[in-house]
């Protein structure tokens, strides 16, 4: 009897929802079910993310997300702050690809005041961002590794880390945090040479990825921890919300890069790994291809990228238009949504953001029910979050 | 999918992953021991030059976390001319960043509108205590000599209007320069009189020394470091210092080789710093500038007319020929657009004429400004324009020297 | 700890008297030798392990691992021990106080124990007992007692989940390494140490004159002898018990300072003499190749007397072997995820005991054929 049938007996023996026995057994031997609590402070987490399982022995019965340990209020915020100091507040609820999010609010005011960006501001920005997603992705392939107890792939995604990040800092000044995008294009042109580097570092990010492949992909260990643990059915995950590498595991390439191109990606060839099952392992092996499509598609930019202006003249104070707009763009972990609606002032009157992580974790009671303790922070793991995003 | 390889590959592979980078080299960098190289555009730490702040609080304001903190008075600027209207200006009493706060958004160094604030990447100023991460403008202006030059934009970046022209300009300096260098090359060719020349030659000799980057002052380094500065911060002064030094005991040996020598009174006035040209002075406090910029404009059209008097006044006792006189050229140096503009070009590379190298620097006007108390990087941009301006009026007298038909009013126009 | 030590080491001391230790007639004086012999290994050899650990895995990470404590950093794991005394011993109010603090004592005193029976060259070690190899595997399964009592006594579920663990693993385990054990005491007719190091240098494949260790015939054994101390050691991959990021640290959440020292040094000795035991059953302990012998032992009766150079050598080629598989064990960790506790137990169950059982039966029926 394989794990997943374990699983499924097991389910079926316990209906959702039933109220948590607290004995089992019967006679002079009665156990009970312990709850335990991981996090707010754990490890497995990167952050201050809870679960509540309650355990029947080493088996999950039921697990309860907790949020909200990280809530810093940031739609709140940005409804006090003018658009170019919200560029510099979106960097942060999502910290590993504040790229990305920036990108996002300046796509929706842009809408809103109808702006054309130039050209080449668009080509640079999407360099930036597939960079800013490689970056992200390693993040994850060592954390999930760590979480399975696999120390040397976070080292491996550092090295690379490192190599990206002096890269864009060399370009925008920062290392995780870019603020880069302005209204209307680019704060300030790439510096001479940036391109010729990029091209270099995207070819020893390359050269370094069989490693990866090697030490996890294709570790049996890793196999065995991985597969089969948490599948993720593509109609569950549609009606969660779950977007992202995490959806692309169950076998459906939803992408807006693709399916609602932005910028300039109707241009560019776009490849978007999918997996089988949903499991951990179709999850982690998204991640990992995504982190050579964007590779893909960088090498794609560097020869695109016209000639001309990154910024265009822009009213001394920014302003975006009476009502409403929606962008959503892919983000690394998946659908970033600004709902954006302003009165006409200099702040907007409401940033409403749709963020990955948040729907992501929503999956997680799904995932967790029936499995075993380990495979719980296997999941935990597997599906990508950053605390900072699902709490904003 | 992964192709289902045999049992244990898996396992063997990462063996031979891990044992692969056993024998290559740690990419750990040891800090405090090597330093990496960061990029100019590092945000690391904002970086005031206060003499550009004109307590306008746009920074303050637009800080999205008012972590900036200026405090300023008013000073009454008396009358320029008699019966005119006394003004008032702003006078910047504290400028404090509290880092512990601060979020490096950069939203500050984009809106001065004044350039007063820069990004350094200098990065080391932690503290054992939150409190004391609020940096005073003393602190701050101690970093803004650590601003690098901004790198140039890549390949078919368009440029904005203001760097555009000053490109522009720089080239048809250059070009002019160029010319120059044609008319001394031929002047050189015909010795027709080897008096000039032989000047000529003595003078060249203090552009042409050459300090090699990198060595630095060892003396001025301990200090610094003994001080407590950043060691990037000490490492760059401690440069400047060995460039002075060996600059000026070249100079020393020059001068020694040329006593014995029969040289042309060209020799430098020495104007003593201290006094200031009243007239300056009064004018650019009329204009509403702050009194320690009008002070110093002041001092600097001080010496430079002094000098320009002295030198005249040598000139017309030893040569009659020799009249030329760059300085004097520039109508009104003393305006600000014009020693702003002089910054400006400056802090590009300076107009290449063939012997003009990036680095070479009047190192009398850079001794006079530090003397005065002008911050390193401004000295250093104004002795290199003042060094080109200098470099080029000894072409053009070289070339009057050697060509003697055109007369010098005529060229100084062309100047 | 001492009174531990004396008791263990009293009544076979009175039998034996070959060892090199044994000088003059007195009783204290060899007794003392020992003990500081013991000792000696006990706490500096664990750190020559740990310091390989850190600096082998840190390389194979690409980074240097320590460098400012002392030459190269060699001085690093002096340095946390100097901190762990200097840190606050803190005992959470819940925990059953008196077990607590006893439990890293418990798994400590059998780690020590073990090191008195491994000889480490001819005629360098503190007791040649007639059982020492099942000495030494009753010995090292007490450390999980420790472990038990200290994830049960920390009141933390993260702690008691942890203790389980170990003690599943421990039931899981001990069967395949006795069981490979055994086969070796059958091959080698003893269950001396020493006595097993001296078949070794006897062994001849098949009537030849080619001298082999124990690990060819018996590489299967070997192989589940390696996998199973990784388990009982909790070394990665088998390191569920420890699962830093699944259960916080196991058994060891709790404790700080002092005793949380305790712990890891048990882990490092339990590394080096798990080690050592694969050097004597497999490894042909101080022989330098099969074959070979040391320069002093000719003979096969100087297992006890080599000269100054034999018995120095003798040392050196041991801990050379030791400090190789530790540093596979290293290798273990940096290269592989863990396992999950069922998996870990499926695969001894399922594979391990079974091979184990055969591998005995095929070593027995050897022995009485050949």
């Amino acid at each position: 009897m394989s794990d997943l049938d374990v699983r499924e007996e097991y389910l079926a023996a316990t209906a959702p929802g039933e109220e948590i026995a607290l004995e089992i057994g019967d006679g002079d031997f009665q156990t009970a079910d312990m709850s335990l609590s991981i996090g707010p402070a754990h490890p497995a987490t990167h952050g201050v993310f809870r679960i509540v399982l309650e355990l029947d022995g080493e088996r999950v019965r039921e697990a309860r997300p907790v949020i909200g340990y990280m809530h810093r209020g940031f739609e709140k915020l940005a409804e006090h702050r003018d658009y170019r100091q919200i560029k510099a507040l979106v960097n942060r609820h999502d910290w590993l690809s504040g790229f990305s999010n920036e990108l996002g609010v300046a796509l929706a005011v842009e809408q809103m005041m109808e702006f054309e960006v130039p050209e080449r501001a668009q080509w640079i920005r999407m360099l930036i961002a597939e960079w800013n997603r490689i970056l992200n992705h390693l993040m994850f392939i060592g954390s999930y590794a760590l979480e399975l107890g696999a120390i040397t792939p976070m080292f491996y995604a550092f090295r690379e880390r490192e190599d990206i990040q002096h890269l864009l800092e060399s370009a925008t000044g920062g290392r995780l945090h870019f603020t880069y995008n302005q209204v209307g294009g680019l704060k300030i042109d790439l510096p001479k040479g940036f391109l010729a580097e990029s091209a270099r570092v995207s070819a020893l990010v390359r050269s370094r990825f069989p490693d990866y492949l090697d030490l996890i992909l294709g570790n049996e260990i890793f196999h065995g921890r991985s597969k089969g643990v948490g599948p993720l059915p593509t109609d569950v995950a549609l009606s969660i919300g779950v977007s992202g590498p995490t959806l692309h595991a169950t076998g459906l390439p939803e992408d807006s890069r693709v399916t609602e191109p932005y910028l300039k990606y109707d241009e560019i060839d776009v490849e978007v790994p999918v997996g089988e099952n949903g499991d951990a392992y179709d999850r982690f092996y998204c991640l990992v291809h995504r982190i050579r499509a964007s590779l893909d598609i960088i090498d794609q930019i560097h020869d695109r990228i016209p000639a001309g202006p990154v910024n265009s003249k822009l009213p001394k104070m920014v302003k975006a238009p009476e009502g409403a707009t929606y962008v959503r763009t892919e983000n690394p972990l998946g659908q970033l949504g600004y709902w954006l609606e302003s009165d006409g002032g200099r702040t907007p009157w409401r940033l409403k953001m749709r963020t990955p992580s948040f729907s992501n974790v929503q999956a997680i009671p799904y995932l967790m029910r029936g499995q075993l303790l380990p495979d719980a922070i296997s999941i935990l793991g597997s599906v990508f979050f950053v605390v900072g995003d699902i709490d904003r | 999918m992964a192709a289902s390889a045999p049992p244990g590959i898996g396992l063997l592979k990462g063996l031979g992953v891990t044992v692969k980078h056993l024998f290559k080299r740690p990419a750990t960098l040891m800090y405090p021991h090597e330093r990496n190289v960061l990029p100019p555009r590092t945000r690391g730490v904002i970086a005031l030059m206060d003499e550009n702040c004109t307590v306008c609080m746009l920074c303050s304001r637009e800080c999205p976390d008012w972590c900036i903190y200026i405090e300023s008075h008013k000073e009454t600027v008396p009358p320029a001319k008699e019966g005119g209207r006394a003004r008032t200006r702003n006078v910047l009493d504290r400028f404090a960043i509290d880092f512990s706060l601060c979020m490096y958004c950069g939203i500050c160094v984009e809106v001065c509108p004044f350039d007063a604030l820069w990004w350094s990447p200098e990065f080391e100023y932690s503290e054992y205590d939150m409190g004391e991460m609020v940096h005073e403008k003393e602190k701050l202006r101690e970093w803004a000599d650590t601003v690098p030059p901004p790198p140039p934009l890549e390949e078919g970046a368009i440029l904005p209007a203001e760097v555009k022209d000053a490109i522009e300009k720089q080239e048809k300096e250059r070009e002019l320069a160029a010319a120059a260098q044609a008319e001394a090359q031929q002047a050189a060719e015909a010795p027709a009189d080897a008096a000039p020349a032989a000047a000529a030659g003595a003078k060249a000799k203090e552009p042409e020394i050459q300090v090699k980057a990198g060595e630095i002052d060892q003396e001025t380094f301990d200090k610094l470091i003994a001080e407590g500065k950043s060691e990037r911060l000490a490492r760059s002064k401690a440069k400047a210092a060995y460039v002075k030094k060996e600059k000026a005991r070249l100079k020393a040996e020059a001068e020694a080789a040329e006593a014995a020598a029969p040289a042309p009174a060209v020799e430098e006035p020495k104007v003593e710093a201290g006094q200031i040209d009243q007239e300056t002075f009064d004018r650019l406090i009329a204009e509403g500038k702050p009194e320690r910029m009008a002070r110093s404009k002041a001092k600097a059209a001080y010496v430079k007319k002094e000098k320009a008097r002295l030198r005249a006044e040598a000139e017309a006792g030893a040569e009659a020929g020799a009249t030329a006189d760059a300085d004097s050229a520039p109508g009104a140096p003393e305006s600000p657009d014009a020693a702003a503009e002089g910054e400006a070009t400056a802090a590009a590379p300076p107009p290449a004429e063939i012997h003009v190298e990036a680095g070479e620097i009047d190192q009398e006007t850079f001794d006079r400004l530090i003397a005065e108390g002008k911050s390193e990087r401004l000295a250093r941009a104004k002795a290199k324009a003042a060094w080109v301006k200098k470099e080029k009026a000894r072409l053009r007298a070289e070339a009057e020297g050697g060509d003697a038909a055109p007369g010098p009013a005529d060229e100084e126009g062309g100047a | 700890m001492i009174m531990l030590l004396v008791t263990s080491g009293v009544a076979p001391l009175l039998a034996q008297a070959e060892s090199i230790m044994d000088v003059g007639d007195t009783f204290i004086i060899p007794l003392l030798i020992k003990l500081v012999f013991v000792l000696g290994l006990f706490f500096v050899v664990p750190l020559v392990a740990g310091y390989l650990e850190h600096k082998s895995m840190a390389r194979m990470q690409h980074r240097r691992g320590p460098v400012e404590a002392g030459p190269a950093g060699s001085l690093q794991l002096v340095a946390d021990g100097i901190k762990f005394i200097q840190k606050e011993d803190t005992i959470p109010a819940a925990a059953d106080k008196w077990v607590f603090a006893m439990a890293p004592g418990v798994a400590m005193v059998p780690a020590i124990l073990i090191f008195l029976v491994i000889p480490l060259g001819p005629g360098v070690f503190a007791l040649d007992l007639e059982l020492g190899l099942f000495y030494a595997l009753a010995a090292s399964s007490v450390t999980v007692l420790g472990v038990l009592m200290g994830g049960w006594a920390s009141a933390n579920k993260f702690s008691l989940f942890g203790g389980l663990r170990a003690g599943g693993q421990l039931i899981a385990y001990e069967l395949p390494l006795i069981l490979a054990a055994i086969a070796v005491a059958v091959q080698a007719g003893t269950l001396s140490l020493v006595g097993i190091v001296e078949a070794q240098a006897n062994y001849m494949i098949l009537g030849s004159e080619v001298n082999l260790w124990y690990v060819v015939p018996q590489i299967l054994g070997f192989g589940i002898f390696f996998v199973a101390a990784l388990a009982e050691l909790s070394r990665p991959p088998f390191d569920m018990p420890i699962g830093d990021s699944e259960l916080v640290f196991g058994y060891m959440t709790e404790y700080s300072g002092i005793k949380y020292a305790m712990y890891m040094l048990t882990e490092y000795a339990g590394m080096v003499s798990m080690s050592a035991l694969l050097v004597v059953l497999y490894l042909g302990g101080w022989q330098i190749l099969p074959g070979v012998p040391l320069p002093g032992c000719e003979t096969s009766s100087g297992l006890f007397d080599c000269g100054v150079t034999g018995t120095v050598l003798g040392v050196g080629v041991t801990m050379g072997k030791i400090m190789l598989l530790v540093f596979v064990m290293v290798w273990l960790r940096v290269a592989y995820p863990r396992l999950r506790e069922d998996q870990l137990q499926k695969i001894s169950w399922t594979m391990l005991v079974p091979l184990s059982l055969l591998n005995l039966a095929v070593v027995t029926i050897a022995k009485v054929v050949f």
